[in-house]
């Protein structure tokens, strides 16, 4: 029986997991390398467990098994194949499997490497990630199991259970109920995973964090050795965040892509603390400044992390992507205070180890002005998080329910945006420990002359948007200062080896992948920020009910109504489909075709725009209403969206500046260093004078 | 900044930091303040709309109520939708335990002494609005006691809810 066997495999994964924390911690305790290994070997085993529990559900799934609750919720026979494999993550038992077993995979991957030199640090990592999981098969087990089944009692009465109560039979439904037509999108089938690989990978730099806290290494080894994950993990985060706004774009029919949704701040708030902690933990390896903080960043990012899962996962704030209520939401929140808190004790404890080893000096320095990042990113954090929670805290205090909208959060994040994008073209010129205007500016005014001469054009073309040209002529600095980095990198290297350019600055990226990596990802930062000054300042949009042969117009397109027809689709929906034909400045463009479907598993209509798509804007139709007899006309809601694929394409290069970042050097294997190898002869975990 | 060198740090130059952190700070504190006060919106119920209508008129409001869906009119002309809403209680606590949202919608609909209020939204016609939805609505309450909403979120319950299902079959 496969539900059996899936839920077998669960329990004993819990049990496996409980056993890993026991092992782990008498190892410690007793400094006998023999119980952490033992401990080790067991977290290997939660992946291929887990593994055996996905692939039920995804054999249940498949199977059309729908006397299961979960498979009856999330699939109907008229789902393609690929849609009843994904629905996996389409509801909430089966998410949070999803998540359990991704946490095992990456606990699997960090135990498998090298420990060579850092075998104190191996057990606080096991028990970090093993309590992790724990807790999220507690809830599934306890509160979201995915195998149980509709049984019938002999009383007639019907009941939904894991195991079969005395005397009562199956229920076999016929279909399911269906995926929520919403999610049937392709940015919907690789969107959670993508955000759930970043938040279960933002796991493991807290592990090491918390592992260097409680075995007392002041060292910045901790950070080292995750610079990699954290780096990875905040990609996965940034492409989930990015494939969201798209699937919002292309799905909710609305002609935007962020609402400020408590869900989509559940999402964005881990990021913002993860990208404040990538850029200052550099601050603690060059200068050894900032441990402290360090520390803190890691605890809030993993606190944000569940706190993320929970709120998507938990209806206590209304919202569009909040797809699934529960009542596990106290224990998530039990589990993230207890967190939170015994992370922070441990950081009182050695917050007098943890001191600097230097002080700032220089206003203008690298480290200064990484510090005004990070105040910045927090910032943003701090009115992210005040907007969403400001619901729950003005009714605490005045009895009064009262929001703030997407407007508050435009207004109060907008210039700390621009702060951001102001820093991104100074601080990589500016040196580490020591900088003056007078060597800042050396490197800084060709750039600033580009910037200069690009508001000079955007003021004469008639741009008059005080926040575009702030915006644009910013972003534009920080572009231009990145290029020009590229560029004096690869004439200098250019000149001392005699390579050609294109050598010359393939090498040059390759040898400092770090670095230049980060500046292919400040670029598509600037590419982001263009494709959202676009649509957020300059969107326009008309609406009206045309006939056959009649035209809008918007911004120099003409879209004109040919015909529109409605019919049936094999996979259960019913589809209202219009065609235009679009032109621009009497220009044929081809033709578009919003359109709305109506699923009738679901009985739920959802409306799918029509988008013409180019570098310079995106002309975006909604089929609103339509007449039976369709010769009477039909109503089509049009949005131009200017420079908006930028930002798809700031997505793109963001990925490929990760990559580049995070690809391994060959060169920089770490030399073991002998008196960690005897340690592991020995049997212990740290050789006591 | 002559004096100040990494090996004899001089208490004074670390100054500037904490007088610059504290700017930046107080900046972003008073960004919030500032906009918190002009963004806010009142969360109120119909009943609390109705009953303190004077002294809201022309505020920023969010209110939240069951849809009547034969109130509902649409003209597509000029994409303006008028319908009616009724009283739910704003606390999802009190929805739970009154038996949950679709229930608390359900009723609110079927009772006519609930309080309800005209709504005028101008846009596109929304796939959930329908009856027994929950509409969520941004906008402000008019001189004439219309709600005229700008943003219009719709939820219904049925959808997502849990339960037995009814066509089955005994193996």
């Amino acid at each position: 029986m496969l539900p059996n066997l899936g839920y077998g495999s669960l329990v004993i994964t819990l049990i496996v997991s409980i056993y890993a924390i026991v092992s782990a911690v008498i190892g410690e305790r007793k400094n006998l390398y023999k119980y952490v290994e033992s401990a080790r070997l067991a977290l290997l085993l939660t992946f291929p467990l887990l593994t055996l529990t996905v692939i039920s559900i995804v054999i249940l799934l498949v199977n059309q098994n729908y006397e299961v609750q979960y498979v009856y919720n999330v699939t109907s026979s008229t789902m393609p194949l690929y849609l009843k494999v994904t629905a996996l993550w389409g509801g909430q038992a089966g998410s949070l499997v999803f998540w359990a077993w991704l946490m095992a995979a990456f606990g699997t991957a960090v135990t498998l490497r090298k420990w060579d030199r850092d075998l104190d640090l191996l057990p606080w990592v096991i028990i970090v990630s093993s309590v992790t999981l724990v807790f999220f098969l507690i809830m599934i087990i306890a509160f979201e199991n995915p195998f149980i089944r509709f049984w019938t009692l002999p009383s007639g009465g019907e009941l939904v259970a894991m195991f079969a109560p005395a005397g009562s039979q199956l229920i076999h439904p016929f279909d399911g109920r269906g995926l929520n037509p919403l999610l049937r999108h392709p940015g919907m089938i690789i969107h959670p995973p993508m955000l759930y690989l970043g938040f279960v990978s933002f796991v493991i730099p807290y592990a090491f964090g918390m592992a260097a806290l409680i075995t007392g290494r002041k060292d910045d080894r901790w950070i080292r050795l995750t610079r990699r994950w954290t780096l990875v993990a905040w990609m996965f985060l940034s492409i989930g965040l990015i494939l969201g706004s798209r699937w919002a774009y292309d799905v909710l029919g609305w002609g935007g892509y962020w609402a400020w949704d408590p869900v989509e701040n559940a999402a964005f708030m881990p990021w913002l603390s993860g990208t404040a902690f990538l850029h200052s933990v550099m601050i603690q390896e060059k200068r050894g400044l900032f441990k402290r903080w360090n520390m803190i960043l890691v605890i809030f990012t993993y606190s944000l992390v569940i706190f993320g899962t929970f709120l998507t996962r938990s209806g206590v704030l209304s919202s569009v992507h909040a797809f699934a209520q529960s009542a596990i939401g106290p224990m998530f929140f039990i589990f993230i205070g207890l967190s939170f808190i015994i992370s922070l004790a441990f950081l009182i404890k050695r917050w007098d180890e943890l001191r600097s080893e230097g002080i700032m000096t220089s206003l203008l320095s690298r480290e200064s002005l990484f510090l005004i990042n990070n105040l910045l990113f927090i910032g943003i954090l701090v009115v992210v998080f005040w907007g969403t929670v400001y619901p729950l805290i003005s009714e605490l205090f005045t009895g009064q329910k009262v929001t703030v909208g997407p407007p508050f959060y435009n207004s109060t994040t907008g210039p700390l945006f621009v702060g951001l994008l102001l820093l991104m073209g100074i601080a990589p010129l500016s040196a580490w420990g020591h900088s003056t205007w007078k060597t800042l500016g050396k490197a800084l005014w060709i750039p600033a002359i580009g910037s200069l001469i690009l508001l000079v054009v955007l003021l004469v073309s008639g741009v008059r948007s005080i926040g575009a040209l702030i915006g644009l002529t910013v972003a534009s600095l920080a572009a231009f200062v990145t290029i020009y980095e590229f560029w004096r990198g690869m004439k200098a290297r250019h000149k001392r080896s005699g390579e050609n350019y294109l050598v010359a600055l393939w090498k040059l990226t390759v040898r400092n992948r770090r670095r230049y990596g980060g500046y292919v990802i400040h670029l598509s930062v600037v590419f982001m920020a263009i494709g959202i000054i676009g649509i957020e300042l300059f969107q326009t949009e008309t609406q009206g009910r045309i006939a056959p042969g009649e035209s809008l117009s918007l911004a120099g397109y003409t879209v004109t109504f040919k015909n529109l027809a409605e019919f049936d689709v094999a996979d259960g929906r019913n589809v209202a489909r219009a065609v235009l034909s679009v032109s621009k400045n009497g220009k044929d463009l081809g033709e578009l075709y919003p359109r709305r479907d109506f699923y009738y598993d679901s009985q739920q209509p959802m409306t799918i725009p029509g988008v013409r798509s180019t570098v310079e804007d995106d002309l975006y139709i909604i089929l609103v209403n339509w007449e039976q007899i369709s010769s009477m006309g039909a109503t089509f809601k049009v949005f131009h969206n200017p420079l908006i694929n930028w930002l798809w394409y700031g997505g793109f290069l963001l990925v490929v500046g990760s990559f580049i970042a995070a690809w391994p050097d060959p060169e920089k294997e770490i030399e073991l260093v002998p008196s960690r190898i005897l340690r592991k002869e020995t049997g212990k975990l740290v050789s006591k004078p | 900044m002559q004096d100040s060198t990494l090996t004899s740090p001089a208490k004074g130059s670390q100054k500037k930091f904490v007088f610059g952190g504290i700017l930046i700070i107080a900046a972003i504190i008073l960004l919030i303040i500032t906009n918190t006060r002009a963004g806010a919106q009142y969360f109120l119920t119909v009943d609390e709309i109705i009953e303190r209508q004077e002294e809201i008129t022309g505020k920023d409001i969010r209110v939240s109520g069951a849809v009547l869906g034969e109130t509902i009119e649409y003209d597509t002309e000029n994409l303006i939708i008028k319908f009616e809403v009724a009283h739910v209680p704003g606390d999802n606590k009190e929805i739970d335990a009154q038996g949950g949202l679709a229930l608390v919608l359900h009723q609110a609909v079927n009772n006519p002494d609930a309080n309800r209020i005209f709504v005028v939204y101008e846009g596109v016609m929304p796939d959930l609005l329908q009856n027994e939805a929950q509409a969520i609505m941004t906008g402000k309450i008019g001189e004439d006691g219309i709600f005229y909403a700008s943003e219009l979120l719709l939820k219904c319950p049925t959808k997502y809810e849990e339960a037995i299902p009814d066509q089955s079959a005994n193996s």
